[in-house]
């Protein structure tokens, strides 16, 4: 990257024009360091228009998901009011009884924790296997097969949709957990981050493992895996959201109410309850989305980590 | 020992392999196969009839044209709106406000709930009785639009649901960029009196297009195959109002058990987004780095 000379006179920083120069930071966002340096600098009326802006932007967010708990905890008679009632005046936990009752919340939720948790182990499982093999194991025109595995990503789910449900079918799986979970265990993006992972690991350590009569099983368990112990982590946790997230394929594998995931027992709910209960709707769905959202609190650094560094490198 | 290495590099591939082939590739041709067949899933095998479903789906009117025409409309602005909103929004968090750490927590929270939730949540905030959006409409002296069941209203119910949840994860994204810059240009552009509106265009933009270019694309590919805000919040209608390609395979396929048109209407979105794919590939080894 060359630049044009710099002149030696520094004429921007000579002529400060605070107002300006806070107004220019909204729009660019650029310079974080130097902003820290020169937050003095800052005048009071941009540090406002500032913090009047991050208000806005966290009142996008914020309130349609304070309004989602909030609804879900509210008496049917200040959900039906307008002016709309801001702060419930009672917790009415009536809402997620409700919930439970119109539809078989305790059947999506036992179904959904058993997808979700059968489904990740496996795809994770299947993932640092074949990650392995081709980090550590000698096979001739592997990285072909690498590049048929990766290609996969570039399929759309919805062109496979049909004919998985036809394979199916013939295999006697619809309405099954093998039908539900089974399809989805082939893994390219989990396989793509832990293989590059592994490729970190120093040729030393897994040597040195060899050496001392360690077999692949056991290099592979003992050395190479706790190393990319973070990584395996990060694409457990994101497979796990993506399965607990997903919608299209549960609801057309599943045909009876005891089979539903959660995602689609909530479209279930919604046309038992129809559009004039929304006290129990927005319960029903406060089951749906509470476990993604403690787990995102609690695993923040590392899914966003892992997104983002696989944005900025991507 | 070579051998028993490839027995072992066999052994350790296979579940995977298999499983992208079976459920993978193989779906992709054997559903390219049937879009040149009719079949109900009743009759015993799927008929042979040519390009019929092709030159059916491309009749000018059709349910394909619209839904091409509402998945582009869909497309278009999820995408430029989180693009342009979520840069806005990255460099307003990268000035290091106090509380910015809240603010990037709870604009990354929708990103990570399931679709259906996000759906049924603004079909609650749509409603033009007792949701949210009646008291933003009052505040302007306005009634609020009847969302999700006209069908002037409904694309723009599902384009206003997806946007919200994707623009967080790009204003982290943009977020992480832009403080990756390398400072050392910008004090040296500012040293040589580049300033406000004139650093962004020639400066900030320019180093940010590899990230620009990574996120429209994906962004592209993700809108494109949006199913779950859809089923929830219009269910592809009123009419079609709302019908996109991914609503119209499931809608052709599980509802009007018309296999063929389903698989064909698969198939031209697959080349669709494939082409989407390729200039990615294509263009991306060309971008500009400067690290």
């Amino acid at each position: 990257m060359t630049l044009t000379s710099p002149r030696p006179i520094a004429p921007a920083d000579a002529v400060p024009a605070p107002a300006a120069e806070a107004d220019e930071g909204t729009r660019t966002g650029i310079r974080p360091e130097r902003d820290r340096r020169r937050a003095p600098r800052r005048s009071r009326s941009a540090a406002i228009a500032l913090y009047i802006l991050l208000g806005f932007v966290f009142a996008v967010f914020a309130v349609p998901i304070y309004w989602l708990f909030s609804s879900s905890l509210k008496p049917e008679n200040e959900i039906y009011t307008f002016p709309l009632t801001w702060i419930p005046s009672s917790l009415e936990w009536g809402n997620f009884a409700e919930a439970w009752r119109s539809a078989p919340f305790g059947a999506f939720l036992r179904n959904s924790v058993i997808t979700t948790v059968v489904g990740t182990v496996l795809e994770i499982g299947v993932a640092l296997l074949s990650a392995y093999a081709f980090a550590f194991v000698r096979f001739r025109g592997k990285m072909l097969i690498f590049a048929v595995m990766v290609g996969s990503l570039m399929l759309p789910g919805h062109i496979t949709l049909l004919v998985n449900y036809i394979t199916v079918a013939g295999l006697g799986w619809l309405n099954t957990y093998q039908g539900l979970i089974l399809p989805g265990i082939g893994s390219a993006f989990a396989m793509f981050l832990i293989y590059q992972q592994m490729r970190q690991v120093p040729g030393e350590l897994v040597d040195a493992a060899k050496i001392d009569g360690a077999g692949h099983v056991r290099r592979m368990w003992n050395v190479v895996a706790p190393i990319c112990q973070p990584m395996i982590l990060t694409a457990t946790l994101i497979v796990m959201i993506g399965k607990w997230n997903d919608f299209v394929w549960p609801l057309i594998v599943t045909s009876t109410a005891d089979m539903r995931t959660l995602p689609i027992g909530l479209m279930f709910l919604r046309s038992q309850e129809g559009y004039d209960s929304w006290g129990p709707v927005m319960a029903g769905t406060v089951i749906v989305a509470l476990p993604m959202l403690v787990v995102f609190f609690l695993a923040q650094r590392r899914i966003v980590g892992g997104i983002v560094s696989g944005a900025l490198k991507g | 020992m070579l051998m028993r290495e490839g027995l072992l590099f066999w052994a350790l591939i296979i579940p995977n392999l298999a499983a992208i082939v079976v459920f993978g590739y193989y779906p992709t041709l054997y559903n390219l196969v049937l879009s040149f067949t009719d079949w109900d899933f009743v009759q015993p095998a799927p008929v042979l009839v040519g390009l019929e479903n092709y030159v059916d789906l491309f009749q000018p009117g059709s349910l394909l044209m619209e839904a091409l025409t509402n998945t582009a409309l869909f497309v278009l602005f999820t995408v430029a709106g989180t693009m342009v909103g979520g840069l806005a929004i990255g460099g307003l968090l990268a000035q290091r406000l106090r509380f910015s750490g809240v603010v990037r927590t709870i604009a990354f929270a929708p990103h990570m709930l399931p679709g259906a939730a996000v759906g049924v949540l603004w079909l609650f905030l749509f409603d033009p009785n007792y949701g949210l959006s009646r008291w933003f409409f009052e505040m302007f002296g306005a009634d609020s639009p009847r969302w999700t069941t006209t069908s002037d209203f409904s694309l723009w119910a599902i384009i206003i649901a997806s946007a919200w949840q994707r623009l967080g994860f790009v204003a982290i994204i943009y977020y992480a960029a832009i403080l990756d810059l390398p400072k050392d240009i910008f004090e040296a552009a500012s040293l040589d009196g580049a300033r406000g509106w004139k650093l962004f265009r020639h400066m900030t933009l320019p180093l940010l297009s590899p990230i620009t270019f990574f996120l429209t694309v994906t962004g592209i590919i993700a809108a494109a195959q949006t199913f779950d805000i859809i089923a929830t919040l219009t269910g592809g209608g009123p009419g079609t109002s709302s019908t996109t390609l991914p609503w119209l395979i499931y809608d052709q396929a599980f509802v009007s058990f018309n296999i063929g048109n389903s698989a064909a209407t698969a198939t031209v979105m697959f080349v669709l987004l494939l082409v989407v794919t390729l200039v990615q590939t294509r263009y991306a080894s060309r971008q500009v780095h400067y690290s």
